[in-house]
């Protein structure tokens, strides 16, 4: 359990002492990552399964390695295709799953709640590893873990996130998350990638970049995904990395020589990101795929059954 | 059964006769032969104590899938008659949309012969307006009209030619027919499952606005003053609607529109609050809180005409999916009524409103037979208790389907008796739990 929850599916469900209890575990999470026998017993005889119906090299490779390190035993099912009209259903599936027993279910799918639907459905641990344009909590999770290490606290830091805001389920969970750990969200990009009524969820929204990310802390630049382009939200991505884009002269004019830049990856270089600035020196981003694996290690830790007290003996 | 009926005691709510108070009703011969004071009981009546409920004209529901032909798993023509009647409803019209559709006697007269053999609620076959509703050539109207459909539609599927809808209306002219419009412009629409809002953006779930209905409404009202046709709005859900069908009315063009009880009740938040529970997925969608009250609003004054349930069965095989991926539409039949009530009991809608609304108003706009209790009038009546409160549960549904958004809650208000052509077909709902 991570305070009253007992699966990881949206953040929006989780209170600010909930996300702490992550944050807090991941710190010694990381400590164990680092020695040079990255190995502890914490969930020997535990089991996850990594059930993904959208591919994802990152993400999944990151779940698996916070099973191993903790000595759980993964597996990873891929599903070609999350259509029901092929094979079975997404409840079935599931329930195929659950009779092997695995004490977390770790599930990627392109429907929005499809890992609600399971969690309905079968008595383990349900961790979301992103479900369409809802939530991907893990990786809200990682920012916050990133952004607190870097800067030593998130109270009352500000958080510019840049980029397709309706598609995004990492926006969404940064969105549920900072805020409730006293950091301010202002959101950017084209009015055609704001969804309606965002700022009901405590942001505020600019379509210009510069106001967006000056004297931020820290500055989440999303990925622009091609099929965006001509659907039509935007007219192409010249337009996009000109007006939207951060390359690093404007890092330089604009942002605050501390700022961090952060990206969920993958990058799409010279669209939202220029390479000298996803390679400079305010980047993060390799240090957020370091941080994915401690965070994730806590939130599987903790939903198998694991003793905070005890993770990392 | 006895050939006269007598119901005594009950509140009898009458909205063309502006009658509303204690009354007997003696129907005789599947007529109503009276509604007075006091009634003699000729030996052999049928005598039905209605003390403490309210004695109204059958409903009639403008907008009903049966599913027969073609998906029987979810519905048949008798079970839907069954859940019907069961929620008050005398008359229905069933959508053309199945399988085939129907835009042909063949199918008409199925449906029609399926009604007659289940002998519950009077069932008045709708057409399609384009063959194979398809959206692009008329159906046989004349063919359609001769064997028994009351009105066009090609619900579920709006009419996006905007010259095959201006032919469809000039052409059910000659036929006196009712166009009824599924109104959503699909490129508005694209790939969203609900209401555009802070709902969807939280869920994360591709959006659709209210405008993408008003567009189409805008567009057949325009089409209607342009051809004299009919235009029968389906399923009103946003505030744009009501607006443009107020002022429609107000120039005297021939436009009605229906509302659907989960409409006037539900909002878009119910989808986020039920955990993207699929029994709250249907086209249109639940809407804004606003959305809601400019349709409560719109029925109370009259710019929406009548309440219809769009009754949409589906089986788990549809509905226990991904919210992306399970189809649209709810049960309505055997909720209407208290789903509807809770709006009187709140203060927003009349109750002679809701009983004109659910009879007087759908006969009204379809033309069809009932709706009222004057004498002579065919002895389709309901009775109600307005006091029973029951939980909904999966198991207390007649239709074969319970895809339904209140199951699990308490409801207050049941339909106590059914009688249709003067033969008691539904009697039930005593028990509360």
């Amino acid at each position: 359990m991570i305070g009253r929850q007992k699966h990881c599916i949206a953040l929006e469900d989780f209170s600010r002492e909930e996300l702490l209890q992550v944050l807090d575990l991941a710190v010694s999470m990381k400590e164990v990552l680092l020695r040079p026998i990255k190995k502890v017993p914490s969930l020997r005889g535990k089991s996850v399964v990594n059930l993904f119906f959208e591919a994802s090299t990152r993400t999944r490779s990151s779940f698996e390695i916070a099973a191993k390190v903790l000595s759980a035993d993964a597996l990873n099912w891929t599903s070609a295709s999350s259509s029901v009209s092929k094979g079975e259903t997404l409840i079935d599936t599931a329930r195929n799953l659950e009779a092997m027993r695995p004490d977390v279910l770790v599930i990627r799918h392109s429907a929005g709640g499809a890992p609600r639907l399971v969690a309905q459905h079968v008595a383990c641990a349900v961790v979301s590893a992103g479900d369409g344009a809802h939530e991907h909590p893990s990786q809200g999770l990682l920012d916050c873990f990133t952004i607190r290490e870097k800067l030593g606290t998130l109270e009352g830091k500000t958080l510019a996130i840049v980029g397709d805001i309706s598609h995004s389920r990492v926006a969404r969970s940064d969105l549920h998350a900072f805020p409730k750990l006293g950091t301010t969200v202002r959101l950017c990009g084209p009015p055609t990638m704001i969804p309606a009524g965002v700022e009901q969820l405590g942001c505020t929204v600019t379509h210009d970049l510069r106001t967006a990310v000056e004297g931020a802390d820290a500055v989440v630049m999303l990925r622009i995904q091609h099929e965006r382009i001509g659907d039509p939200l935007i007219p192409n991505t010249r337009e996009y990395s000109r007006l939207w884009g951060l390359n690093a002269r404007k890092a330089r004019d604009w942002l605050k020589p501390s700022a961090l830049i952060l990206h969920p990856g993958p990058i799409n270089r010279g669209v939202e990101l220029s390479p000298d600035v996803a390679d400079g020196p305010h980047s993060v981003i390799l240090d957020q795929v370091q941080n994915g694996v401690a965070v994730r290690m806590a939130i599987l830790y903790l939903l198998a059954g694991g003793d905070p007290a005890e993770a990392t003996a | 059964m006895s050939d006269v009926i007598i119901i005594e005691g009950g509140r009898v709510i009458d909205p063309v006769s502006g009658l509303d108070g204690v009354r007997t009703v003696v129907l005789r011969d599947g007529r109503v032969a009276e509604v007075a004071e006091r009634a003699d009981r000729p030996s052999g009546a049928t005598i039905i104590d209605a003390r403490g409920k309210w004695v109204t004209p059958g409903f009639i529901d403008l907008h009903v899938h049966l599913r027969e032909p073609g998906q029987e798993y979810k519905e048949t023509v008798a079970t839907g008659a069954r859940a019907a009647v069961a929620g008050g409803f005398t008359s229905i019209v069933c959508m053309p949309n199945t399988r085939p559709v129907n835009d042909t006697l063949a199918v008409t007269e199925l449906i029609l012969a399926r009604a007659a053999a289940a002998g519950l609620a009077r069932v008045y076959p709708c057409g399609c307006i384009s063959r194979g509703s398809s959206g692009e050539e008329l159906a046989e109207y004349g063919e359609l009209k001769a064997g028994g459909c009351v009105a066009l539609s090609d619900d579920g599927k709006p009419v996006m030619s905007s010259s095959l809808m201006r032919r469809a209306l000039e052409y059910a002219r000659a036929f006196d027919l009712p166009l009824t419009v599924h109104e959503e412009d699909l490129a508005l629409v694209g790939k969203g499952v609900m209401h555009e809002g802070a709902a969807s953006t939280r869920l994360g779930l591709k959006g659709i606005p209210g405008q993408a209905e008003e567009v189409m409404v805008l567009r057949d009202i325009a089409l209607a003053e342009l051809t004299g046709g009919r235009v029968h709005i389906a399923h009103a859900s946003s505030a744009g609607t009501v607006r443009a069908v107020r002022e429609a009315k107000r120039r005297g063009l021939a436009v009605t529109a229906e509302v659907t009880p989960h409409h006037l009740s539900l909002t878009d938040e119910d989808v986020a609050s039920s955990g993207y529970g699929t029994d709250f997925k249907m086209s249109p969608p639940l809407r804004s809180a606003a959305d809601v009250a400019a349709c409560v609003a719109g029925l109370a004054d009259g710019t929406l005409d009548c309440i219809a349930t769009d009754h949409a069965p589906h089986s788990p095989v549809e509905k226990d999916l991904e919210f992306d991926a399970a189809l649209n539409g709810v049960v309505g039949l055997e909720t209407a009524f208290p789903v509807c009530l809770a709006l009187v009991k709140a203060g927003r809608l009349t109750e002679r409103r809701l009983i004109e609304a659910l009879t007087a108003s759908p006969a009204r706009v379809f033309g069809l037979p009932g709706g009222s209790l004057a004498r002579g009038a065919p002895a389709d009546v309901a009775i109600l208790d307005p006091a029973a409160e029951w939980l909904c549960t999966a198991d207390r549904f007649h239709s074969k389907s319970t895809n339904s958004p209140w199951k699990g809650r308490r409801l207050t208000g049941r339909c106590t008796h059914a009688i249709v052509g003067g033969r008691l077909v539904h009697q039930g709902g005593e028990e509360n739990s």
